[in-house]
């Protein structure tokens, strides 16, 4: 199993599953982070700590715990 | 702080021709700019989310109409997750008001549609705001508006609250459906979903179940486990039978989105539904593919090496030009209040009230009106770090790092704002959704020294350091108040406020130029705010310091030394008994019997009773500290830290430990009245307030004594 927080830096990816609970998944899916979104790494924050993605036009900052709930394939 | 006007509560007037409009949106899309723009009013504008944190109303009028607009805090979907959510969602669900302006977001429509779709299911009338039109055109975004309100059932209406574009159609069109009836939207789902959501209907129309919106949204809304809709109809007969057959319906949409959430299967149909008008509406022009300039600018700002040191010399040059800068004019206003103190004494005949209005009054505003191009300079430096996104970036920089302090990533934004005024940083804490992380940026807010502390600071590192390392001295007490702040809150995550971290996932928004206008207009509010408070409240404190100081009068001691003046043989002797008695009188003034009261509890950290007074009188406001300091180490002198008398009574006076045990302790203790009320009332209890001054205190007086002993030794 692939998460977001195993991809490397401009790597694109798609999504497959959210494992958060509820109130987190409904936080996710208000930005636009759900099944079948297209999503690309942009940066790192130092130690991986941080990372930043772009889904659409947006760009999100998501803490290393929270990418790691989320299951992606690569595109 | 912004201006803001404040309607809440009061009733608004009853008048035929009157038009209330909800004004919702995702955070960043520029509400608070459109209503500046449709009503010349001036709200705070930041580029980041959350700074409309209550909900704010605007009074206009046009043609026949008077209009409220009501700007609720951005919200990017109907989840109560955060507390801005919250007000939004039940303002929308639980007031009165007439129409809904939905103001998104051009340049990237699809995800702002994601909320759209959200507010169709209410039984209100919507207007589409298409803002920032003027640069989804710069981008190649090209959007069919008429076809999208043709597509959607609802008018889409280009505007620009930047350039001013498409305002007055955009009110005409508010007008136009305020007249008409409500036109119901096209949102069309998937079959499974209009299957059960036509079953639904039938059975509410079978049973002619009244109610004020339409059967359809009532369906829908019952299908996505909306609370309010289902308390609604829980009461009604028909709920027993209904019951199973939402049960079925659910269970039938969950396998269809192969998902156990009926939530996130509605956020799949909503965007999919938008893809589709997307696909419609929405030309993109061919560009070729390069890098935007917000990525160019990220690939320097947020580099995971260079990223924090930018920041930290950002911040050393911002502490810099408040020293350097600001010590041009000072001495200009320094002047200005020497010539008019000397100018309206002459003018007084009575000792007293002379003194009363040269020494009190005009000295203890003149110390604090002093620092305004310091305060103005540093004003501007977090009005640009607001309004250009860069704010968004230090958080995203520092979250790692927070976190290990039991921060969170978000807390960096009121925790910075903190530096200006700990007053809107309270406010601004309401960003973070979790009660937990919210009360511990509470108590570290104060660890940021706030604009108002800088006075003081300034005096101290003007009195003990040279000039040029004043600066740097200015940047260091700064960086280590904030370091203490991590500490204190590692330790206070640790025992009070236990429990699991929240998650972080924050929106990077574009970067932006911000208007000189919208800055200019910013730090003027706060200037006049600062004034404002010089002009009263700091007056009447400091005129309350100089009666403390003078009374009670004692006049065997006046008369005693009178004598002795008169008898005095040179001109050094009788300035000396002059002092003497100055000192004497002062002692057993008021002020005086507080400070030698309060010397025990301070002696270990080495302050004599002016010291002690200053730090209690500095309760009400920090600003008011310069001042006492002033009055009571030369009584009768101008009062200003760019005073040399002030500065060489404070290093003569003085010593070098005490000094440092001083400014550890203004850096830490009890916040000013106005900003502990503040925070009582962000906190929720006035149970809060105690328990921050007693780890203020507490916090305050060991760190104090540690820095007076080390210093002592060193020394």
């Amino acid at each position: 199993m692939k998460t977001l927080l195993d991809c490397k830096k401009a790597c694109r990816v798609k999504v497959l599953k959210l494992n958060a609970a509820a109130e987190l998944k409904q936080r996710l899916i208000s930005f636009g982070i759900m099944k079948e979104a297209e999503i690309e790494v942009l940066e790192h924050a130092p130690r991986k700590s941080t990372i930043e993605i772009k889904v659409g036009k947006m760009r999100i900052a998501l803490r290393a715990e929270e990418a790691g709930l989320i299951e992606v394939e690569k595109i | 702080m912004n201006q803001i006007t404040d309607m809440e509560g009061k009733a608004c007037p009853v008048i035929a021709n009157h038009i209330k409009v909800a004004l919702v949106g995702q955070p960043n899309v520029g509400k608070s700019m459109l209503i500046n723009s449709v009503s010349n009013s001036h709200l705070h504008v930041g580029n980041f989310s959350g700074v409309t944190v209550d909900k704010t109303e605007v009074l206009f009028d046009y043609k026949d109409y008077h209009f409220t607009v009501v700007d609720l805090p951005g919200t990017y979907a109907f989840t109560e997750y955060t507390i801005e959510e919250r007000v939004t969602h039940n303002y929308l669900c639980a007031e009165e008001y007439d129409i809904i302006i939905n103001v998104v977001d051009s340049t990237n429509l699809e995800k702002n549609l994601q909320l759209t779709s959200e507010l169709f299911t209410m039984s209100k009338k919507l207007v589409i705001a298409l803002n920032m039109s003027d640069e989804a055109d710069k981008e190649g975004t090209v959007i069919d508006a008429d076809y999208m309100s043709e597509l959607l059932g609802v008018e889409c209406i280009k505007v620009s609250a930047a350039t001013k574009l498409g305002i007055e159609e955009l009110i005409d069109t508010v007008i136009r459906n305020y007249e008409h009836d409500k036109n119901e939207a096209k949102l069309i789902f998937s079959e499974p979903v209009e299957e059960e959501i036509a079953q639904i209907i039938w059975y509410l129309d079978k049973h002619k179940y009244e109610a004020k919106n339409s059967y359809r949204n009532i369906a829908i809304n019952l299908l996505k486990n909306n609370k309010k809709t289902y308390a609604r109809l829980h009461d009604n007969p028909i709920w027993t039978e209904l019951q199973p057959i939402l049960i079925e319906a659910s269970q039938h949409i969950e396998l269809h989105h192969n998902s156990d959430d009926i939530k996130e299967a509605f956020a799949e149909e909503y965007a999919a539904f938008n893809r589709g008008v997307i696909a419609e509406v929405v030309k993109q022009k061919k560009q070729v593919e390069k890098k935007t300039l917000t990525e160019k600018i990220d690939n320097v700002l947020i580099h995971p090496i260079a990223g924090i040191p930018i920041f930290l010399f950002f911040m050393w040059s911002l502490f810099q030009l408040t020293f350097e800068v600001g010590a041009v004019p000072m001495e200009y206003i320094d002047g200005f209040f020497g010539w008019f103190g000397d100018t309206v004494g002459a003018t007084i005949a009575n000792d007293d009230i002379r003194s009363l209005v040269v020494d009190g009054l005009i000295a203890g505003v003149g110390a604090v009106v002093l620092f305004v191009p310091n305060i103005v300079i540093l004003f501007i430096g977090i009005a640009l770090l607001e309004s250009t996104g860069y704010m968004s970036r230090v958080a995203f920089l520092l979250d790692g790092f927070f976190h290990k302090f039991g921060l969170h990533g978000q807390s960096f934004i009121p925790l910075v704002t903190g530096f200006g005024c700990s007053i809107p940083a309270y406010m601004s804490a309401r960003i973070l959704k979790n009660d937990r992380d919210r009360l511990l940026t509470l108590f570290i807010i104060g660890f940021m020294s706030c604009g108002a502390r800088l006075p003081v600071y300034v005096l101290f590192a003007g009195a003990f350091f040279s000039p040029e390392m004043a600066g740097n001295v200015l940047f260091i007490i700064y960086i280590s108040g904030a370091m203490l702040g991590l500490v204190a809150a590692k330790i206070l995550k640790l025992t009070a406020f236990k429990g699991a971290d929240e998650p972080f996932v924050m929106e990077m928004p574009k970067y932006r130029l911000p208007s000189v206008k919208l800055i200019w207009h910013t730090v003027l509010t706060k200037t006049m705010m600062y004034l404002k408070k010089a002009g009263t409240f700091i007056a009447a404190a400091s005129m309350l310091i100089w009666f403390l100081s003078n009374y009670p009068h004692n006049l065997t001691l006046e008369e005693e030394y009178g004598v002795k003046i008169q008898n005095a043989i040179s001109e050094e002797e009788e300035r000396s008994f002059q002092n003497e008695l100055a000192t004497n009188l002062l002692e057993q003034s008021y002020l005086g019997t507080i400070g030698k009261f309060s010397e025990p509890i301070f002696a270990p950290l080495g302050f004599d009773w002016k010291m002690s007074v200053a730090l209690q009188t500095g309760l009400a406001a920090k600003e008011v500290v310069v001042s006492t300091l002033g009055v009571l180490y030369a009584l009768g002198d101008d009062v200003d830290e760019e005073n040399n008398s002030l500065i060489n009574a404070i290093s003569k006076n003085i010593s070098f430990p005490s000094a440092i045990a001083f400014i550890v302790v203004i850096m830490i203790y009890l916040p000013c009245l106005a900003a502990s009320i503040v925070f009582t009332r962000e906190a929720g209890g006035i149970k809060y307030f105690f328990y921050l001054l007693f780890f203020t205190s507490v916090t305050a007086y060991t760190m104090a004594f540690i820095a007076y002993n080390v210093t002592k030794m060193l020394v």
